[in-house]
């Protein structure tokens, strides 16, 4: 992909973030997630229904790649079963962490495919999928 | 000033990061290798010369950091890790033992991580309470406001001398005094101050102190604490080993070493403190007075030039230290601090572990820039230059 039109669509995401602001719906699974660094923080908010990821939201404060990431993965997320969802976020990680991935099922989560040059930048574009696990895990056991 | 001193400083890097940690001058890294090279040995323990020679410049850095501080004694300096050890040793050391259910402990909100976690500590295992002084429209802790705090259950007074995001400077020696009056003791937090402004522990009666030398142009993993010799006695060690006992026996009897050696467990950081040594006399060489002086110089010079740029948000444009906590509007510090990396300037962002200061300044994040003797105009330019071009910041985020 051509850099300007990542570059594009990360500010986009930045500056316009899609589904910032929780629901007060009690239905929704909600996780806090930290960068240890002491910056970026953000929860992350799910709605499950019968395997399906109804809705996804976030609010916090975070730098341009964690809150982009977030939107992005948010957008992606929505309407993917969970087996889905574990194969997006587990390519996506991969990605990230320069191991073998599959391009063709993270959509518009490929414009974080050059995050790894930046290594201090990792941590911030992995945070979301962190806290989506954690998600995806109190679903499991509830 | 000075820059020759800093080899580091010729690889072009403009440093403004010395909140965490400085640059070492050459006679520093000199005065450790020398050790590593020339007499590496234990200390306190050998009969041999190099063993000797040891034991002679470990125990005269002592002598150095009480004349820095202007201890009472010798005993009263205890090498630690780090203000970080020091601080725990006296919350859990001393004031686990005679503080009780519902005392109260005062801090403030702009204290950083390790003047403030372990109070919390203490107020789950035993009961105190941790209260706050109100800070003011600039942020800073007035004596006025430390008076209006206390109570008739105020115990201890715990507070950084100088701060490591906002920067103010605390009253000390009339803080010091007011705690004396109220029977409060009194504990400095001199992590940021260390190295920057003078310290009298008597003339501000300080009862307990913790300092790093890394934040003072020396080897990190080194510290002190200080307490008044009566309090080090009746405060435990949290380490037992090697070097801190007197004997110990089959049937359990042990008798431990006199103050301060009862807290110095295991070998010591030896090149450490040695290399501690070097960077007082460096520092005292230049001179305290002029050292605070160049800071303040170069803050306001910044404030000024700073105030030029458009959408930059300054948090404490008046405090009398070198600390500048900025922001441009609409970026997120962290966003801003990669920016800067790309001109080789390092600054910090984040909370800087002072993360309940958001209640107070109503934002979680800032860039901060901090000066030390090695810093100058020239690098302050550079800074606004690169500020400047506030447009792009986004321009290499991928």
């Amino acid at each position: 992909m051509d850099e300007k039109l990542k570059r594009d669509i990360i500010l986009e995401h930045y500056q316009n973030p899609f589904h910032k602001g929780l629901s007060d719906n009690p239905e929704y699974i909600t996780v806090n997630s930290r960068n240890a660094s002491c910056v970026d923080n953000i929860n992350v908010s799910v709605l499950i229904d019968d395997g399906v990821i109804i809705d996804a939201r976030f609010d916090g404060d975070a730098c341009a790649i964690c809150t982009s990431a977030t939107s992005v993965m948010a957008k992606t997320l929505i309407g993917k079963t969970l087996d889905e969802a574990k194969v997006i976020v587990e390519n996506f990680e991969n990605m990230i962490n320069e191991k073998e991935y599959d391009s063709s099922v993270l959509e518009e989560l490929n414009v974080y495919d050059t995050v790894y040059r930046q290594p201090n930048r990792k941590t911030c574009a992995l945070l979301p999928f962190r806290a989506i696990r954690d998600i995806m895990n109190k679903n499991e056991n509830k | 000033m000075n820059r020759d001193d800093f080899p580091i400083l010729e690889t072009g890097i403009i440093y403004f990061d010395n909140g965490a940690t400085t640059m070492k001058p050459k006679c520093v890294v000199d005065k450790v290798v020398e050790y590593y090279t020339e007499y590496t040995s234990n200390a306190h323990r050998g009969d041999y010369d190099t063993s000797l020679r040891v034991d002679k410049e470990y125990e005269s850095v002592r002598t150095k950091v009480k004349n820095l501080i202007n201890a009472a004694r010798d005993e009263e300096i205890v090498f630690t890790k780090g203000t970080t050890e020091s601080l725990n040793t006296i919350v859990f050391g001393y004031m686990q033992k005679i503080l009780k259910k519902n005392d109260e402990v005062l801090i403030s909100k702009s204290e950083h991580a390790s003047n403030v976690l372990p109070w919390m500590i203490l107020k789950e295992k035993i009961g105190i309470e941790v209260k706050y002084v109100d800070l003011d429209e600039n942020y800073a802790v007035t004596v006025e406001n430390v008076k209006r705090a206390i109570t008739d259950k105020t115990k201890v007074i715990s507070l950084a001398h100088v701060t490591n995001v906002i920067g103010d400077i605390r009253d000390i020696v009339e803080i010091g005094k007011i705690a004396k009056e109220n029977n409060i003791l009194f504990v400095v937090d001199a992590a940021q101050s260390i190295g920057h402004v003078k310290i009298d522990v008597q003339k501000a009666n300080i009862d307990f102190l913790g300092f790093s030398a890394h934040k003072m142009l020396g080897p990190t993993g080194i510290g002190v604490l200080y307490g008044k010799y009566e309090l080090l006695n009746e405060t435990d060690t949290l380490e037992y080993g090697g070097g801190m006992n007197a004997f110990f026996e089959s049937d359990c009897s042990y008798e431990l070493k006199e103050v301060p050696w009862k807290f110095e467990a295991g070998t010591q950081n030896i090149a450490g403190v040695i290399g501690m040594g070097r960077a007082i006399d460096y520092i005292l060489k230049i001179g305290l007075d002029k050292i605070h002086e160049h800071e303040l110089e170069l803050k306001k010079y910044a404030v000024s030039e700073l105030k030029k740029v458009p959408n930059i948000k300054i948090y404490n444009e008046n405090t009398d230290s070198g600390i500048i906590a900025f922001n441009i509007d609409k970026v997120f510090s962290q966003d801003t601090a990669i920016f800067l990396n790309r001109f080789n300037i390092c600054v910090r962002s984040g909370n800087h572990c002072a993360k309940i200061l958001k209640d107070e300044i109503g934002i979680t994040n800032t860039c901060r820039a901090s000066f030390y003797v090695y810093n100058t105009k020239e690098e302050v330019d550079k800074l606004i230059e690169a500020l400047k071009r506030q447009d792009e910041v986004y321009d290499n985020i991928v």
